[in-house]
C-alpha cells in the first residue's frame, strides 16, 4: 500500500486538516471531528479530477453527446428511417467533361441527367432539415442522433464485457501463476500478434455470409459485432490486471490476508481487485474511445452495422464515394465530427482520471 | 542473454503457430473466395456446381469440412515453413514476391513520416514536460489529443476535400499524374510522385504525433523527478546541461522500445490511409485481397505482419537491456 500513503499525507492534501492556531483554542470542549474535514481517498481523487479543466471539458462534451443521442430523437419531427415525402424533387446533375484538341483549344461538354424522385432526397440545409437529407430522403440531423445511440451503446457494452473477461482471465493468470498463467498469457500473446484490422475485416465478411444463409438475422448483427470486438479486445485488460496482481500478490497486506485464512475468492475480489481498479477505470475510459473508433472504421468500410441502420461509422461511409465526398459535405462531415468529439472527450476524461488517481502527482 | 533470446525465439515460433491456425481457419470460413467469384464471373450462365467443384479442387478448396480444412492447413504450413507462401489467386504471383515488390512505397511513406514524427514529437514532448502546465504544455496537449482522436479515414477525407478538391494544390490520390507526358524526365517523374505523397505523409504524421509526444512527456516528467537529476542540479550544472545531457538521454530509453513496436506498421503499410489516397502500396493491395477473398495472399500478408510484430516485441526487450544497463534479461 506504499502508493496510497501519499493520499493520507496532510502535506500533499491540505484540504484534509485546515485548523489555524486560533481555532485550536476554540476546540476545547468540542469534538475534534466536527471541525476537521476528513477526505476519503476517493474524495481526494474526485476533487483532483473535478479541478482539471480538460477533464471537465471532456465530461461536458460527453454529457452533451449523450443527451443529443438519447433525448434528442424525442424532440425530432423525423424518424430514423422516415423519408421526407413532402416535396418531390428533380435531381439535375451535369458533370463536366473536358476535351482538348490537338491545337490546344479546350472544350467543355456537359452530361446532363435528370432524375425524378417523389422524395426530397439530397435536400439542402433548411429549417426543416438542419443538416439536409441524405440519399434516401432521411433527415441527417435525426439520423445523427440515432447513430449516436448505437455508437455509444456499442462502446459501453463492448468495453464492459471485455473488461469483465480481461479481469477474470488476467486475475486467474496473475493469482494462480504456473500453468494457468502460461496458458492464458500465451493466448493473450497470440491475440496480440494477430493484425487487428484484417481480422476484423475477415470476421465481418464472415458475418455477411452467415446473414446470407440466414443463420444471423440482420437485427442480431450488432450483437455479433459487439461480441467480435470484445473477443479481440480483452487481451490488453488481461495483461494489465495480471501485471498488477503479480506485484500486489507479493505485498504484506496479502500475507496478512493469507494469515487470516481468507478464502481465495475473498482475497481476489476484496483485496486484490480494488487495488487494480484505478488503472482499470482509466483503461476502460480510453478503451471506450478506441472501441468507438474501431466501430466507425468498420462502418466506413461498409462492414459495420446492418444496412439502413444509422451509426456514425456507417454514415461516414458516404465519404468513400467521390461524388458525395466532394459535393455533399453535410453527408459525412457531421458524423465525423461526432466521432472525433466522442473519442476526444473520452481521451480527456481518461487522461484526467489517470492524473487524479496518480498519487505521485503533486498539485 | 543468449539463453533468454533463444527461449524467446522458441516462444515466438509457438505464438506464430497459434496465429496461423486461427487465421487459416477464419480465412477458410470466409464466404467470398476469389476462385468462386471468378468462376461465376467467367461462366455467367453455363456454370454448374460440378464444374465449380472441380475448379475448387484444383486449388485445394473443395473440402470445407473440419478435416478438409485441417488438411489444407497442414499443406499450407509445410509450404510456409519452407519459405513458400503460395501463389496469390488475384495477382497470380508468389505472395512473397508481391509483398516485397509493393513494400517499397509503403515503407518509404512510413519511414519519412516516422522520422518527421520523431523530429517534432521528442523535442516538443521534452519542452512540454519541462514547462509542465505552462501555456505551451496545454496547447500541445490539446492539439495532440485532437490529432489522436481523429479517425484516419475522416481526417484523410477532410484533407483531400480541402487541399486537393477545393484548393487544388495536390492530387486527390494515386501516385502519378494522368496527364504526365510520355517523354517526361526522371526528375519530373520523381517530383510528381513526391508531390502525390505529401498529403498522405502529413496525415500519417499528424495522426501519430500525439501519442509519441504524450509518451515523451510522461517519460520526461518521470526522469525529472529522479534522484540523479537532483544531484546534477546540486552539482551546479546549468539548467540547459541538465535538460539536454541528463534528462534527454534518459527519456530516450523507453522510446527505444516504442520504436521497436512500430516495425509492423513500418513494413506492413497503412491500410486505410493507402486505400483513401489510392496509393498502390502493400496496405491497399492487402485490403483489396481481403475484400475479395484471395486466401494465399491474406494468409501470407497477415503472417508477415505477425512475424514483424513478434520480432518487434523481441527487439524491444533486447534493446531495452542494451540501452539501459540496469535492466537484466533473464529468468
Amino acid at each position: 500500500m506504499e502508493e496510497n500513503k501519499n493520499l493520507y499525507d496532510p502535506e500533499n492534501t491540505p484540504e484534509q486538516a485546515e485548523i489555524t492556531a486560533e481555532e485550536q483554542d476554540d476546540l476545547h470542549g468540542e469534538n475534534l471531528t466536527d471541525r476537521v474535514k476528513v477526505l476519503s481517498p476517493g474524495m481526494v481523487v474526485a476533487k483532483r479530477f473535478f479541478r482539471s479543466r480538460l477533464s471537465m471539458i471532456g465530461l461536458a462534451t460527453l454529457i452533451i453527446l449523450f443527451l443529443f443521442s438519447f433525448v434528442g430523437p424525442l424532440f425530432s419531427p423525423w424518424g430514423e428511417e422516415e423519408p421526407d415525402k413532402s416535396t418531390s424533387k428533380d435531381l439535375v446533375s451535369y458533370p463536366a467533361i473536358r476535351y482538348e484538341y490537338e491545337d490546344g483549344t479546350e472544350y467543355k461538354a456537359f452530361d446532363i441527367t435528370i432524375t425524378k424522385s417523389d422524395v426530397n432526397i439530397k435536400g439542402d440545409i433548411t429549417w426543416r432539415h438542419w443538416l439536409g437529407t441524405d440519399e434516401q430522403g432521411y433527415d441527417i440531423f435525426t439520423r445523427l442522433m440515432y447513430g449516436g445511440r448505437i455508437s455509444l451503446t456499442i462502446g459501453f457494452v463492448v468495453v464492459i464485457l471485455q473488461t469483465a473477461l480481461g479481469v477474470v482471465l488476467g486475475g486467474l493468470a496473475g493469482y494462480f501463476g504456473k500453468w494457468v498463467d502460461q496458458l492464458i498469457m500465451r493466448i493473450v500473446d497470440v491475440l496480440y500478434c494477430i493484425p487487428s484490422l484484417p481480422i476484423m475485416l475477415i470476421l465481418s465478411s464472415l458475418l455477411d455470409a452467415l446473414e446470407e444463409i440466414g443463420l444471423v438475422l440482420p437485427k442480431q448483427r450488432l450483437y455479433y459485432l459487439m461480441a467480435m470486438l470484445c473477443l479481440i479486445g480483452w487481451s490488453g485488460t488481461a495483461r494489465l490486471v495480471r501485471g498488477q496482481i503479480l506485484s500486489l500478490r507479493e505485498q504484506e497486506f496479502m500475507l496478512a490476508a493469507k494469515c487470516s485464512g481468507l478464502s481465495v475468492g475473498r482475497k481476489i475480489f476484496k483485496h486484490l481487485l480494488p487495488n487494480v481498479l484505478p488503472q482499470l477505470i482509466v483503461s476502460m475510459t480510453l478503451g471506450l474511445g478506441s472501441t468507438i473508433l474501431t466501430e466507425a472504421t468498420l462502418g466506413y468500410l461498409g462492414l459495420g452495422a446492418p444496412l439502413g441502420t444509422a451509426t456514425w461509422g456507417a454514415m461516414i461511409n458516404y465519404a468513400t464515394k467521390a461524388e458525395y465526398m466532394s459535393d455533399y459535405l453535410n453527408f459525412w462531415v457531421p458524423p465525423g465530427i461526432c466521432i472525433t468529439l466522442a473519442i476526444l472527450a473520452f481521451n480527456f476524461v481518461g487522461d484526467g482520471l489517470r492524473d487524479a488517481f496518480d498519487p505521485k502527482m503533486k498539485r | 542473454m543468449v539463453k533468454y533470446v533463444i527461449k524467446r525465439i522458441l516462444l515466438s515460433v509457438f505464438i506464430l503457430f497459434g496465429v496461423s491456425v486461427i487465421l487459416y481457419f477464419l480465412v477458410r470460413l470466409m464466404p467470398v473466395s476469389y476462385i468462386e467469384n471468378q468462376y461465376y464471373a467467367s461462366h455467367p450462365n453455363v456454370g454448374s456446381d460440378e464444374d465449380l467443384r472441380r475448379v475448387l479442387e484444383l486449388y485445394g478448396l473443395h473440402d470445407n469440412s473440419f478435416l478438409g480444412i485441417c488438411k489444407g492447413y497442414l499443406k499450407w504450413l509445410f509450404a510456409f515453413v519452407q519459405g513458400d507462401m503460395g501463389k496469390s489467386f488475384k495477382y497470380n504471383m508468389q505472395v512473397e514476391d508481391i509483398i516485397f515488390k509493393n513494400m517499397g512505397i509503403s515503407f518509404a511513406i512510413s519511414l519519412v513520416s516516422m522520422i518527421l514524427q520523431l523530429i517534432i514529437a521528442i523535442p516538443l514532448g521534452i519542452k512540454c514536460a519541462v514547462n509542465q502546465y505552462g501555456k505551451l504544455d496545454y496547447t500541445a496537449t490539446v492539439l495532440s489529443m485532437i490529432g489522436m482522436s481523429f479517425p484516419t479515414f475522416f481526417f484523410a477525407s477532410l484533407v483531400i476535400k480541402v487541399f486537393a478538391v477545393e484548393l487544388g494544390w495536390f492530387e486527390t490520390g494515386g501516385l502519378v499524374t494522368a496527364t504526365m507526358p510520355v517523354d517526361a524526365t526522371w526528375w519530373q517523374r520523381t517530383t510528381d510522385v513526391l508531390w502525390h505523397l505529401v498529403l498522405p505523409m502529413v496525415v500519417l504524421v499528424i495522426l501519430s504525433i500525439g501519442g509519441m509526444m504524450r509518451y515523451t512527456r510522461t517519460n520526461t516528467l518521470e526522469v525529472l523527478n529522479a534522484d540523479y537529476i537532483r544531484t546534477a542540479r546540486a552539482k551546479g550544472l546549468s539548467e540547459s546541461k541538465v535538460i539536454y545531457k541528463h534528462v534527454f538521454r534518459n527519456t530516450l530509453i523507453p522510446l527505444v522500445t516504442t520504436l521497436a513496436g512500430t516495425i509492423p506498421g513500418l513494413f506492413g503499410g497503412a491500410m486505410i490511409t493507402e486505400t483513401v489516397f489510392a496509393i498502390p502500396g502493400i496496405g491497399q493491395i492487402a485490403y483489396a485481397a481481403l475484400r475479395e477473398g484471395d486466401i494465399p495472399f491474406v494468409m501470407g500478408y497477415n503472417m508477415f505482419i505477425a512475424m514483424l510484430t513478434v520480432l518487434g516485441i523481441l527487439l524491444a526487450d533486447v534493446m531495452y537491456a542494451v540501452v539501459d544497463p540496469r535492466v537484466k534479461l533473464g529468468k
